[in-house]
């Protein structure tokens, strides 16, 4: 056997190599093990569909676990527990996972079940994400899963077919990307302002071709809930995967987890992880640096995740661009928002403030949310939806008494689910209502035909729910 | 069923031009039509929010409801089309429609990789040719570009060449009609090697 020269490698280097089957030529792209593969009901009918003509079966049942969370309802339980399906179309699509999942032998959390929830947040919840992984679901914030030092992207249907028979993929190897932040955040500033902050400097396109890696002193601090909120929107920059290095705090997390190696393979895991992180001396194909300590509080008013700013800041004027296409862009999305150049958005008045999505609907959000609200009521006239992520983090909340702060001040506590911020499921805005939402989307009609929507951290979200209108949540003991 | 889909080989049309950047997934095909189990009649829904009133009927001002889209196969759109989920929904509903090309500056990744499955072709080209597409002069007859996959190359309406680029597995996959998946299973040996190793 040759020797290899021991050159440098980044952590996405790293976790590439160790899952080529077959290498890249020019003309043909590598084949690559996937070991994790997350599915969901909306984006696998027709991979099983095309399984099933085929004649094929799924390869690896056991690295396939699937759960029901786009096109759930998330309203209360009826009076045997259930959770009722009124949208027919719903109930088939529902139905049609359930059965695939009997008849290809794949483990599924289904509506209402213990661990069911967003595919996003259940993953790492049972301990099946893990560091240098390569772990992949027909979802774009499959990227969510890279806060672990997985690679993990979303693919399309077509792929989720691939990824069932063959347990592979068929890719180029993208290029990289170092986002580093610097510094630390002040107080009253989270990991969703860091990744808004991000994806405004670089662009909704600007990741595009790369796979980012978050480093730096700033994204070291992050808990791992944190690590996954800002991985989570790395497709909003473009990127399909984002990836921050594991250490102690990762490996604290996945510690004893329902599915995470335990004894002498977590001893021997745990060796493998601890050599991931990037290499001294190895090179990105790019680098973008921010410096949290000059973060505030971040708040979108466009109608894409890049347009976003500092929540005291005026909105942008188009004049004020160069490009014309950017200005078209720029006057169209705030004419679909309803908002004026140069106008600032704190004060305006929203119609609803929703808590919720893969993005900010672990314990921590809610804790953060619960900690504005305490003692505080919803405005009057502002609907509020808290919405956990999986059935476990909903458990946790109810045992630490969050969800009575929540219906105490006047917010609805639903069921798990993507809920609002995919409005396919009977949760959404009416037209040309106003949301403040965790969630990582604002592009038009996201949140309903016709919804506008401002995205924003748990505490801006709570704070602008109290006051009815756009908050800064470090301001709100002054109201 | 085989492993193989139709090719794409060469593609002639006038075409249309969808003049807005980073036209996301969810203008492609909003959410709420997702809740199918196939991918049959999305065409219908192909731009739903931009292309229908409240009441459902056409809106006159948008583009595909102009009498000089019909029939186009060819949507030239701004830059970072498909950004967004990963909806295959999105190109399903473009193909539905009729589409079999779309040109911008920039497609997004999951965008780009699902159309390429399904008989949609992305072709990249630079923003100056882009610029004259959106401007083109219109003389009685529609423009129309010609689509060569194995030379990649568009011709304009002027008949002038542009170079655009595909990734070579690609284009083989389009012009051969190979999908894919008998690819991968041809390499199933190799797969169970690596998993043998990895256990």
């Amino acid at each position: 056997m040759k020797s290899e020269p021991p050159a440098p490698r980044t952590l996405f280097e790293k976790v590439w190599r160790d899952h080529v089957v077959r290498p890249a030529t020019a003309s043909t792209p590598a084949v690559l093990y996937v070991d994790l593969h997350l599915v969901h009901e909306v984006t696998s009918p027709q991979a099983f569909t095309r399984l099933r003509e085929r004649g094929l079966k799924v390869r690896r049942p056991d690295r396939t676990v699937a759960t029901m969370d786009h096109s759930t309802p998330t309203t209360p339980r009826d009076e045997h527990g259930r959770i009722p399906i009124g949208d027919a179309l719903a109930a088939a699509q529902l139905a049609q996972l359930q059965r695939n999942c009997t008849d290809f032998g794949i483990e599924l959390h289904e509506l209402g079940a213990e661990q069911q929830g967003i595919v996003h947040v259940i993953g790492p919840e049972l301990g099946l994400t893990g560091p240098g992984m390569t772990i992949v679901c027909g979802d774009s914030h499959t990227s969510t899963h890279g806060a672990f030092g997985a690679l993990a992207f979303g693919i399309g249907t077509s792929e989720v077919g691939h990824v069932l028979a063959t347990q592979c993929l068929l890719q180029r190897r993208p290029k990289t990307m170092e986002v580093r932040v610097e510094g630390a955040l002040r107080p009253g500033v989270t990991a969703k302002d860091i990744i808004l902050a991000v994806i405004a400097k670089i662009g909704i396109g600007g990741g595009t071709g790369h796979v980012i890696e978050y480093t730096g002193p700033a994204i070291r601090a992050l808990g791992m809930e944190e690590r996954m909120t800002v991985c989570n929107m790395s497709i909003e920059g473009g990127a399909r995967a984002g990836m921050i290095a594991p250490d102690d705090t990762t490996f604290e997390y996945v510690a004893g987890r329902p599915r995470t190696p335990q004894g002498a393979a977590w001893d021997a895991a745990l060796g493998r992880w601890r050599a991931l992180p990037t290499d001294e001396g190895a090179t990105y194909d790019r680098t973008v640096t921010i410096s949290a300590s000059e973060l505030a509080p971040m708040i979108t008013y466009g109608t894409n995740p890049g347009m976003g700013m500092r929540i005291d800041a005026p909105i942008p004027r188009p004049d004020s661009t160069s490009d014309s296409a950017d200005r078209a862009a720029l006057e169209k999305a705030l004419h679909y928002m309803d908002l004026r150049p140069g106008e600032r958005l704190l004060g305006r008045r929203v119609d609803v403030v929703f808590v919720g999505s893969c993005t900010n609907s672990r314990i921590s959000d809610l804790r953060l949310a619960a900690g504005v609200l305490r003692g505080r009521k919803v405005a009057p006239g502002v609907r509020m939806l808290v919405v956990p992520g999986s059935q476990q983090v909903k458990r946790q909340a109810e045992a630490e008494g969050l969800h009575t702060i929540f219906r105490e001040a006047g917010a609805e506590w639903r069921e798990a689910g993507c809920s609002m911020c995919i409005a396919m499921n009977g949760d959404s805005l009416a037209p040309g209502q106003y949301a403040v939402s965790t969630s990582n989307r604002n592009f038009e009609g996201r949140q309903g035909k016709g919804s506008r929507t401002f995205l924003a951290s748990p505490l801006t979200a709570a704070a602008s729910a109290v006051r009815g209108a756009i908050a800064d949540a470090r301001e709100l003991s002054d109201v | 069923m085989s492993d193989t889909i139709t090719p794409v080989r060469t593609i002639e049309s006038p075409y249309v031009v969808l003049d807005a950047q980073n036209v996301d997934t969810d203008q492609i095909i909003p959410a709420r039509f997702l809740k199918v189990t196939d991918r049959a009649g999305l065409g219908d829904a192909l731009f739903a929010d931009w292309r229908y009133d409240e009441d459902g009927s056409p809106r006159a001002d948008f583009v595909l409801n102009r009498p000089e889209a019909r029939g186009a196969e060819i949507l030239v759109a701004g830059h970072n089309f498909g950004c967004g989920s990963s909806r295959e929904h999105a190109p399903w509903a473009l193909r539905g429609y009729g589409f079999r090309a779309v040109v911008s500056t920039r497609f997004a990744d999951i965008f780009h990789s699902n159309a390429l499955k399904n008989g949609l072709l992305p072709v990249t080209i630079p923003s100056d040719v882009h610029e004259r597409l959106v401007s083109w002069p219109v003389n009685g007859t529609r423009p129309a570009l010609k689509i060569d996959v194995g030379s990649e190359t568009l011709t304009l309406p002027d008949g002038t060449d542009v170079h655009f680029p595909i990734e070579s597995f690609a284009k083989h996959c389009l012009l051969e009609g190979v999908d894919e998946m008998g690819y991968l299973l041809n390499a199933a040996a190799e797969i169970a090697a690596y998993e043998e190793a990895h256990p």
